[in-house]
């Protein structure tokens, strides 16, 4: 299985990444994928996202390793962005390449659970005159138990 | 050792990395909380509460519970926001 996972500033072509991804293995029969944006609550300015470098991409291989023991998986793209970014701009991409829809499903959503409670990422939100940092959800804690 | 700081932790602490001596009887992330806390002002604000922090040692999450030696990284930080 191949297993794709950037971190990077610049914006991503989902199609590009999907269709590089649906063309890993013949017997690739599904592709699910999950794009992240930045969404413009509340008069928000931009998002700033901060990460630990070296971690993060262990980490997150780590999952990638998990989900490839639990599904039958034949590709897995990460890109995730860090920097400053404006709403409505793309944060991060899952994409999961298997046979049928079933594993591409549960295995994206198994990834992304994980990323947003273990990848060592941090986002601030910058308002006018102010910057606040997002504190961690319970309710994304509780999305990722599931899978234990 | 080396410290790392990450998101809040960092602008309180006012610092992203510094390189420190594990001062001798300390051998746990515990005990490397309480000697950081008595730094300064800033570090006093953020390792006073430690259960708002969450650590990694040599880029693997860790428990405070979890031992340290001198040749280790240890990384402070907010629990995690990406996604």
């Amino acid at each position: 299985m191949n297993t794709h996972i950037r971190i990077q500033n610049e914006d991503f072509d989902v199609n590009d990444e999907l269709e590089a991804l649906s063309s890993e293995s013949s017997h690739v029969g599904a592709v699910a994928s999950f794009v992240g944006l930045v969404r413009g609550d509340d008069k928000l300015t931009s998002l700033t996202l901060e990460h630990y470098p070296g971690m993060t991409e262990r980490e997150i291989k780590s999952h990638v390793d998990e989900a490839s023991k639990r599904w039958a998986l034949l590709g897995v793209t990460i890109i995730h962005r860090v920097g400053m970014l404006a709403p409505g701009e793309r944060i991060v991409l899952v994409a999961v390449a298997s046979s049928h829809r079933g594993a591409a499903f549960e295995a994206c959503e198994f990834l992304m659970d994980y990323l947003k409670t273990r990848a060592p990422f941090w986002k601030r939100e910058d308002r006018s005159g102010e910057s606040v940092w997002v504190e961690g959800r319970l309710s994304d804690n509780e999305a990722a138990k599931r899978w234990r | 050792m080396t410290l790392v700081y990450f998101a809040w932790v960092r602008q309180k602490v006012g610092a992203s990395e510094e390189t420190i001596d594990l001062p001798p009887g300390i051998s746990t992330v515990q005990g490397l909380i309480e000697h950081l806390e008595k730094r300064g002002a800033g570090y006093a604000e953020v390792f006073a509460h430690p259960e708002r922090l969450r650590v990694a040692i040599n880029q693997e999450h860790a428990s405070v519970d979890a031992a340290i030696g001198d040749t280790d990284e240890v990384a402070f930080f907010p629990p995690v926001t990406g996604g």
